[in-house]
């Protein structure tokens, strides 16, 4: 029977590893574990076709964020504002909250053109703006969903009820992950809980492994990463050293290789425990950098780290990194509330980009920012006496996300909306036919990824999705 | 259409006067052109045309055909490629014009079938295995007639002799009995059980312990488990807010109950799909229903009612396909199955059954709680009344009862309203808002008023405003309420479905969608497999009920034993347990699967009684240490010439941990429990932003037993998480078996388990003896067997080495060992702690050998 960990090659591969964490190739570290990828069901697997993308990055913005505020103007809204608009024109309208007779509310947004591209972005986003060359915009995104927790599912799972795999599940299991000392599919939260909660993240019946792990801002980094109290790293260390031993013991009785597995398992946790902390601490990045993502700020503090961190995860190795950012969803007071949380989000988005780019990780980094769905041009009034607290109700016809990074083409928008933001006019792109995209630059076909469950081969794109070969450099 | 419409037109105009013979002109067209996706194999979209009776009918949308009316049939419209409508065939070469003229002319003329044409509308068939009706085979014979131990063997033995494989030996005793006791109770035997057994020399000694076992009111926990996952149980709502269900648990109660009492299967079948339509229903048999009540629930304001009804009957059909018949029925929502005989019409038939179901909350007291609550009503009712009329409820509800009426019938007028209204029809806790608003006062029941006056007080400030509701001092006024009901006994609910007094008919969904009804549907079974036979009235879901346990049909008895046998034996004999169409893995031992499936049926579908006669099998008796002369022959163990060594379900890893370290709460049943739980988990759900808090249950709630772990759907517990719980959002039949560095740091940081490694410390010193007894000692505790003396070597070390680390460190004494137990110093204690949490994360303590 072989020892996986025999002591003298362990020892000194952990020296190699505090060494340089996340530097090391992973065939070398395999071959120092005396392992191969069969055994491991996160080993790297080969994409169906030279991928564009390694990893994905994918910055979530929950709630529906408003488009015609952000990325799609809408001038004509002004004739309109404080009217209803004619029952033809919204007799096919489906909404949340609101009735089809509302009255239009205009976007007080100032937008202008930005870049070589010349892409129209509202005042709202200026640093994001400054990216503008990087950006594929897409005003033409439409969601089946009109609610929160399902078109959350929508997006990520494919299918508005519960219980499949999230979109970095499948990359994961598509993909396996470059990191061994880290989870390959990391979630973070900036922001109160999402409506759909871990459903964003989960690895629905897929196996657990493939379960995204949350980064926590607070207490662990990840859950039960640090040593109970009483345990120092050396008793740790000694406990873990006797587990193996006697683990090898029973494998050798058994011959059962689910144990070489757990052993396996429990070497990478305990080395979790020590990149999971030099992750998370942040203190050998530039002030520079820190500046550009905002961490000093306490407005931009929260996203910005959780930004920079997204940076550091996918330099180590993680395949997927999401991060959410609740707080969209301005049914009311959104012409405050809005440009606040754009103030809290927009710094760190462009930073992200640019720091990618020096780094030269955006080629290989898909970035993704965008929400469930998007808004109506009318208002909604929670209280119609209180006109100034005017918010939007929900719209999945033709809102606004972008990409950027691996494999896209930036500097250019696709899609069009009516004059009113009410319809999809040109180039329609549903949530099926983005993440079929997102997996094509990932070297994935998404009618070849599938999973067999209740008798039935699922995909991330349930029965739908095209590429969308536009968006593609 | 410019293109077809002029010569079509002048086509018609040369061919109408010619009669048009439907064998000589028209039948030859079908056959070459729509027989291939509209003919006797195969019907798209439930429309054939190789038959007279069918063609008229049409298809899932309705008639395609208008005899007399050509322009008016949508099988011409769609031949002739009209906008906006598919044009047929979808694929390959259109028809020709005169092609289309030729039918147009045959509708017009009457769209004659001739009478001689031979139907071929049977029903269809299938040589499935799954789908023959089950036989019970004779038992094969063998030459090692003295291995067998009962029929079981029988049939693995001749398999296993066929291709000259040798069983393995019998396991150890003491393997044997922890193999059992986590087989059948879900947890490890102590050490004064496995002493018994090692020293009893009785040649039934074993037998007598799985008698033993199986009256052990913890086989109904570790059973009714499986089922759980089976029903999709959890104790939430599963969308957005994800509301806590507290009355759950109810029917996870009936569960072990029935469980623990044997009902028999087919009982417990005919209770949980249709308890309430039995004649003169008692409660239990309503509680049972709450099968059907772990759907999801989505409350966020706006949500179209009528898709969640539609999903949630949808899930309620495929559930049911899945956990009975072993059938994927759900991949027939949209179209046709792919693979099995299943047309989307009898997905629509199985969907009917739960059409007209609604879901109500019924009181459903335990034994015990219904002469307190009676002594007590009238004084908390006088009560509750009293802080009503302080807070002017009675005038100011009233009012705002009939301004609700006002916007149900003029929605628009104001979005205040509009939202308040949505709001009762969403937020309404423990009972239908909608409903009770629109029943007159004087007709509610009681129990209906107080539902409606809580959500009112709770939900006014969505009519009024903030501003106004806190000038009431609503929020105050709830919490008395709550207090006040908390100071009085309660009785148990149960949340269970009833049958609508007003039926709506149902309608096939066009390309599964909700919004789009094609043909009118009636509740029937799968055609496939026997018929219902009922005749001359509706059937309803008590006929669906009584005739999936009926001895004709084929798959229930087939797919239950062999989830049995799944949990007994880690795999199915039919390995894809949720898939018995032509999909899924054929039956490693069909014959055996047959034998069993007839047995249970004869024994009166009893699971106790197949249990045992599982888990005494000499087949199940085998060691499961490795045979690596095996591993090219039967990589997967299929062949059985061993046991399986199988990693302990999330559940039983707690609830090991828990008895091993004497910490577990016996107590079976009642509602969910926390147990400890980093702060930041139940926060990254919406649930978190109403500032909702995981209380950790208080007392010894907290050591209870996994099962018993509130699970709530978007925010689930992390340590069931990391050893794959089901998610709960649909049927799960098999569950994953991951191994994962997550669950390593599990097992070696959660408070939870280094608790348990306290209590095991303390267990483990307060008894005499030097280390190598108290080792022996925990050892038997955590798996039910002494260490070799190379393990004993290897833990002194560590032992030794835990005094020497800790010697100096008094803090870290005191967290390890917070409890100095009498005849033991703290560092000896804190040490045994370090040491018994390497017992708790051993491979073999969380595996079942």
């Amino acid at each position: 029977m072989r020892d996986l960990f025999a002591t003298h090659s362990r020892r000194s591969f952990l020296r190699d590893c505090a060494a340089g964490i996340g530097t090391l190739a992973l065939a070398d570290i395999l071959q120092a574990e005396g392992r191969t990828a069969a055994d491991d069901p996160l080993a790297p697997k080969k994409p169906h076709f030279p991928p564009k993308a390694k990893n994905v990055i994918f910055l979530f913005q929950e709630g529906a964020p408003s488009q015609m505020d952000l990325f799609d103007p809408k001038p004509a809204l002004k004739k309109w504002n404080g009217h209803p608009l004619p029952p033809s024109m919204t007799k096919d309208l489906k909404l949340a909250f609101i009735k089809p007779t509302a009255a239009v509310l205009a976007s007080p947004r100032e937008f202008k053109p930005y870049g070589q591209c010349g892409m129209e972005l509202s005042d709202v986003i200026p640093f994001t703006a400054e990216c503008a060359d990087d950006l594929c915009l897409i005003r033409s995104m439409y969601s089946e969903a009109f609610n929160h927790h399902p078109g959350q599912l929508y997006l990520f799972t494919g299918h508005m009820i519960g219980g499949r795999p999230s979109m970095g599940a499948w990359v994961t299991y598509g993909l396996g992950s470059e990191s061994r000392n880290l989870p390959a599919f990391v979630a973070m939260q900036s922001g109160s809980g999402t409506s759909a909660g871990s459903d964003n993240w989960s690895n629905g019946f897929l196996p657990s492994i493939y379960d995204g792990t949350v980064l926590r801002s607070s207490g662990d980094p990840i859950l039960y990463l640090s040593n109970p109290d009483g345990i120092t790293n050396e008793s740790q260390r000694a406990r873990l050293d006797v587990l193996r031993e006697l683990n090898q013991t029973r494998l050798e009785k058994t011959g059962d290789q689910e144990i070489a597995s757990r052993m396996h398992a429990y070497e990478l946790a305990y080395r979790m425990q020590t990149a999971g902390p030099e992750l998370a601490d942040l203190s050998k990045e530039t002030p520079a950098t820190l500046d550009m993502y905002g961490i000093k700020d306490a407005k931009t503090k929260s996203y910005g780290t959780n930004l920079l961190l997204a940076r550091r995860l996918v330099e180590r190795g993680v395949r997927f990194v999401l991060v959410m950012q609740s707080g969209w969803d301005h049914h009311s007071e959104i012409n405050k509330g809005l440009p606040k949380l754009c103030g809290q989000t927009d710094k760190p988005t462009a930073a992200l980009l640019k720091d990618l780019k020096q780094r030269g990780l955006l080629d290989e980094t898909l970035v993704v920012w965008g929400g469930e769905i998007g808004r109506t041009p009318m208002s909604e009034m929670r209280r119609p006496e209180e006109a100034d607290n005017a918010g939007r109700d929900h719209h999945p016809n033709g809102f606004s996300l972008w990409m950027a990074g691996g494999g896209v083409k930036g500097g250019q928008v696709i899609g069009k909306t009516d004059e009113l933001g009410l319809t999809i006019t040109e180039d329609k792109v549903e949530l099926h036919d983005l993440q079929a995209t997102i997996l094509h630059l990932l070297g994935l076909d998404h009618t070849r990824l599938t999973y067999r469950h209740l008798g039935r081969d699922f995909r991330l794109t349930d029965v739908g999705g095209q590429v969308i070969p536009r968006i593609m450099a | 259409m410019f293109l077809s419409l002029i010569p079509i037109a002048m086509l018609f105009a040369a061919s109408a006067d010619r009669t048009v013979d439907f064998d000589r002109d028209v039948r030859p067209i079908f056959q070459a052109r729509c027989y291939g996706c509209h003919g006797p194999q195969l019907q798209t979209r439930g429309f054939r045309l190789d038959d007279g009776a069918a063609a008229m009918a049409g298809g899932n949308s309705g008639p395609a055909i208008v005899s007399g009316h050509a322009d008016k049939s949508k099988l011409i419209l769609r031949v002739s490629g009209a906008p906006g409508i598919g044009t047929m065939p979808p694929m390959g070469k259109r028809l020709t014009a005169e092609e289309v003229a030729t039918l147009r002319a045959w509708i017009d003329q009457g769209a004659k079938w001739p009478q001689t044409e031979e139907t071929t509308t049977a029903k269809p068939r299938s040589t499935h295995w799954a789908f023959q009706p089950v036989s019970k085979p004779a038992l094969p014979d063998v030459k090692n007639r003295a291995w067998i131990r009962n029929p079981i063997d029988n049939f693995i033995l001749a398999r296993l002799e066929k291709q000259k494989i040798a069983t393995s030996p019998e396991a150890d005793k003491r393997t044997l009995l922890r193999r059992v006791s986590l087989d059948l109770t879900g947890l490890p035997p102590t050490p004064e059980e496995t002493s018994a057994f090692v020293n009893d020399p009785r040649a039934d000694a074993y037998e007598r312990q799985v008698d033993r076992l199986l009256a052990s009111p913890h086989f109904g926990e570790k059973w009714a488990r499986h089922w759980l996952d089976q029903a999709r149980y959890a104790d939430s709502d599963g969308y957005e807010k994800d509301w806590f269900r507290p009355w759950a648990w109810r029917w996870r109660q009936w569960v072990i109950d029935a469980i623990n009492h044997d009902m028999p299967f087919d009982e417990f079948t005919i209770e949980q799909i249709a308890g309430d339509l039995l004649p003169d229903a008692t409660v239990e048999q309503k509680v049972a229903t709450g099968f059907h009540r772990n759907t999801l629930t989505n409350r966020e304001g706006g949500v179209d009612d009528a898709q969640f009804k539609f999903e949630d009957t949808l899930d309620r059909a495929n559930t049911v396909g899945t956990v009975w018949l072993g059938l994927s029925v759900g991949c027939a929502q949209c179209h046709n199955h792919k693979y099995d005989p299943i047309p989307q019409k009898d997905t629509y038939q199985l969907f009917a059954f739960f059409d007209n179901v609604e879901e109500v909350n019924i009181d459903a007291p335990l034994p015990g709680e219904t002469g307190a609550w009676m002594r007590t009503r009238a004084e908390y009712e006088a009560k509750r009344q009293a802080l009503l009329e302080e807070y002017n409820v009675p005038e100011l509800q009233a009012a705002w009862e009939k301004d609700l009426l006002f916007t149900i019938a003029n929605p628009g007028k104001r979005t205040d309203w509009d939202l308040a209204w949505d709001c009762v029809l969403k937020l309404t806790e423990g009972g239908d808002g909608g409903k009770i608003v629109q029943t007159p006062p004087e007709k509610r029941t009681q129990r209906d008023q107080d539902i409606l006056t809580d959500h009112f007080v709770r939900n006014y400030h969505f009519a009024v405003g903030q501003k106004k509701y806190n000038e009431l001092k609503f929020k105050e006024l709830d919490q008395k309420l709550t207090a006040l009901k908390e100071q009085y006994p309660q009785l148990s609910q149960a949340m269970v479905i009833e049958e609508s007094p007003k039926p709506h008919p149902t309608f096939l969904r066009v390309r599964g969608d909700y919004k789009t009804p094609g043909i009118e549907v009636h509740p029937d079974t799968l055609s496939v497999l026997p018929p219902l036979g009922v005749q001359g009235r509706a059937a309803n879901r008590l006929d669906l009920a009584r005739w999936l346990v009926r001895r004709d049909n084929p798959l229930t008895s087939r797919v239950t034993v062999n989830r049995l046998w799944q949990e007994i034996f880690g795999q199915g004999i039919a390995k894809s347990s949720d898939d018995f169409g032509t999909r899924g893995e054929k039956p490693s031992h069909p014959e055996l699967l047959d034998w069993l499936a007839s047995e249970f049926m004869d024994r009166g579908w009893s699971r106790k009684e197949m249990i045992r006669l599982m888990v005494t099998s000499a087949t199940y008796r085998q060691s499961s240490d490795a045979r690596p002369e095996l591993k090219d022959i039967d990589p997967d163990n299929r062949l059985l010439a061993r046991q399986s060594r199988l990693r302990l379900p999330a559940e039983l890893i707690r609830d090991s941990a828990l008895e091993a370290s004497g910490l577990l709460d016996p107590e079976i049943g009642g509602k969910s429990v926390r147990p400890p739980q980093p702060a930041g988990v139940l926060e990254l759900g919406y649930a978190g932003r109403s500032g909702a808090r995981w209380v950790e249950s208080a007392g010894p709630e907290r050591y209870r037993r996994g099962l018993y772990v509130e699970y709530l759907r978007t925010t689930p517990y992390p340590q069931l998480a990391n050893f794959d719980a089901p998610k709960a959002s649909m049927t799960t039949c098999t569950r994953e078996r991951s191994n994962s560095p997550l669950q390593a740091l599990n097992l070696l940081n959660d408070p939870v388990f280094l608790e348990a490694a306290q209590a095991l410390a303390v267990q483990t010193v307060s008894e005499p003896g030097d280390f190598g007894s108290r080792l022996q000692r925990a050892y038997e505790r955590v798996v039910a067997r002494d260490p070799d003396a190379k393990e004993k070597a290897k833990l002194e070390a560590y032992y030794t080495k835990q005094q020497r680390l800790l010697a100096d460190d008094l803090t870290a004494q005191q967290k390890l060992a917070p409890y100095e137990p009498p005849g033991a110093t703290r560092l000896e204690t804190a040490a045994w702690t370090g040491v018994a949490s390497v017992l708790l994360n051993l491979d073999e303590f969380i595996t079942r050998e």
